[in-house]
């Protein structure tokens, strides 16, 4: 994973969740920062916008960390590129 | 001295039709209705289906120049009213009409009227829109409507709470009638939600199925959204019987809390206080509950909190509980789902037969519930209750008896 993308899903999850950029790192879980299944729902419509993709429901289901997220993004991105 | 309060008319407009017969007749033979959605361009919205009225032409209600004034929902509210007083026999002269209540849920109120308004207001860019929105999109346009066909003139409201609009409605209708604040009473809910910019916010919530609704299975997706309405007329017994009116059964008792937990996230604690509280307000000891009539979306978290919750109300008698949701068969129609659910648990009571929990397939250890899968079961029941769990924590169940 690029350090461009670590950098863009936790700058969404920060702005989202109108905390201080530095408290989300990769290694974060949402339990760590707080962030419920409605916090969740919220992060996933602004990473949609951030990075213009479609995430599914499914793909979505059973995240619970930063990384899990940012590899999520990066497994779309890559779907999306190829296709 | 508190009267026992009877019901006496069930109207509904629902997915299986436009009358009470048809939504009986579809839970009792255990098919969804569950379709395709029509009101809505295909491939708008993540999810495909919902649980529409089928072949529904206003013009077969209302006159043109009516449905001006009438929202869908509204216009679900008069059909589901009228068949209800029909069914009751009652004729309201102005003084009865004076001492009758009208109590309707909605949750969402005018939808697509409001919809409509902004597509021209942001979309066609046009700089006003209808001066009739308002009188159509209020939440309470529906109660109105009833209480101006009928001429009613006592107390009329409307409940907004979510997915429990309708339970908390009848419950304010059932206690009226049996304090005696009132003679008789109109009561329900009615919904229609199916307008693109309304379900685009709960495609963004990620609650609805792609495909259909399997509440208590382990491979559940989420919730179906449908519409329709369903209203019921209740009087004290003793007026029904005086009146050689049929009765269809008894409601018994209401109870309602709040979790005051999250605003979305279910509490199994404030759901089974729901429940408790109904059946103090009966008089009601659990383990005389045949049937619980679950609110039952299909989503992940209300299902294993529902299963929780109702464990903890029934203890070691949970076992002998037939429990199903009606929701896999009639979709979740929001301010109408406890309408709709009250009519389906009237009907288990009065014809011995519990409507199943359709589109089940896998058992979840977290609702291991007798859920009474696929096919409906012959059981005489004497008391069952109808749960609804709203977003925002508002829980509020009724207790229905079965009696002749």
């Amino acid at each position: 994973m690029s350090d461009e993308l670590i950098s863009r899903v936790t700058g969404v999850i920060a702005k989202s969740q109108k905390i201080p950029p530095e408290t989300v790192t990769i290694d974060k879980t949402f339990e760590d920062l707080k962030i419920d299944s409605l916090d969740g729902i919220n992060i996933l419509f602004a990473l949609e916008g951030e990075f213009d993709l479609d995430i599914p429901d499914d793909a979505a289901r059973g995240i619970r960390t930063v990384r899990e997220m940012a590899e999520g993004i990066e497994k779309l991105l890559a779907a999306k590129s190829g296709a | 001295m508190n009267k026992r309060v009877a019901v006496t008319g069930i109207g509904a407009i629902s997915a299986f039709g436009h009358t009470f017969p048809e939504l009986w007749a579809g839970l009792a033979a255990g098919k969804s209705a569950i379709r395709p959605l029509t009101l809505v361009a295909p491939g708008a919205l993540r999810f495909p289906n919902a649980a529409e009225v089928p072949d529904y032409d206003p013009a077969r209600y209302f006159e043109e120049k009516e449905t001006l004034l009438l929202d869908r929902f509204a216009q679900f509210a008069a059909v589901a009213a009228r068949e209800a007083v029909r069914a009751s026999g009652i004729e309201f002269s102005p003084d009865l009409a004076e001492r009758t209540a009208i109590v309707l849920g909605c949750s969402g109120g005018g939808k697509s009227t409001e919809d409509d308004g902004f597509h021209h207001l942001y979309g066609l860019k046009e700089p006003r829109v209808s001066p009739l929105t308002i009188a159509r999109a209020m939440s309470n346009a529906g109660a109105s409507r009833v209480s101006l066909e009928f001429r009613i003139t006592g107390p009329v409201f409307t409940v907004s709470t979510a997915c429990s609009s309708a339970n908390h409605a009848l419950g304010q209708a059932f206690r009226m009638v049996r304090s005696g604040e009132v003679e008789v009473a109109i009561a329900g809910g009615s919904e229609a939600p199916l307008s693109l910019g309304f379900l685009k916010a709960w495609e963004a919530m990620r609650v609805v199925s792609p495909d259909t609704c399997r509440p208590f299975s382990r491979d559940r997706r989420g919730l179906i959204l449908g519409e329709g309405a369903a209203v019921l007329v209740l009087e004290p017994v003793e007026r029904a019987r005086a009146r050689g009116a049929a009765i269809l059964g008894e409601v018994a008792g209401f109870g309602m809390s709040s979790d005051a937990h999250h605003i979305t996230q279910p509490s199994a604690l404030g759901a089974a206080r729901a429940m408790r509280s109904a059946l103090s307000d009966a008089q009601v000891a659990p383990e005389a509950v045949g049937y619980v009539n679950a609110h039952g979306t299909g989503t992940l978290a209300n299902d294993a909190t529902e299963t929780e919750a109702i464990r903890s109300v029934f203890g070691e008698y949970t076992g002998k509980l037939l429990v199903s949701s009606t929701k896999s068969m009639h979709g979740h129609a929001l301010g109408a789902a406890g309408a709709l659910e009250a009519a389906a648990t009237l009907g288990a009571l009065q014809a011995s037969l519990i409507p199943p929990t359709a589109n089940f397939t896998v058992p979840d250890p977290a609702c291991d519930l007798d859920v009474v899968a696929n096919t409906p079961r012959t059981a005489q029941i004497e008391y069952a209750i109808s749960n609804s769990f709203a977003f925002g924590g508002l829980n509020a169940v009724l207790v229905f008896r079965h009696l002749r």
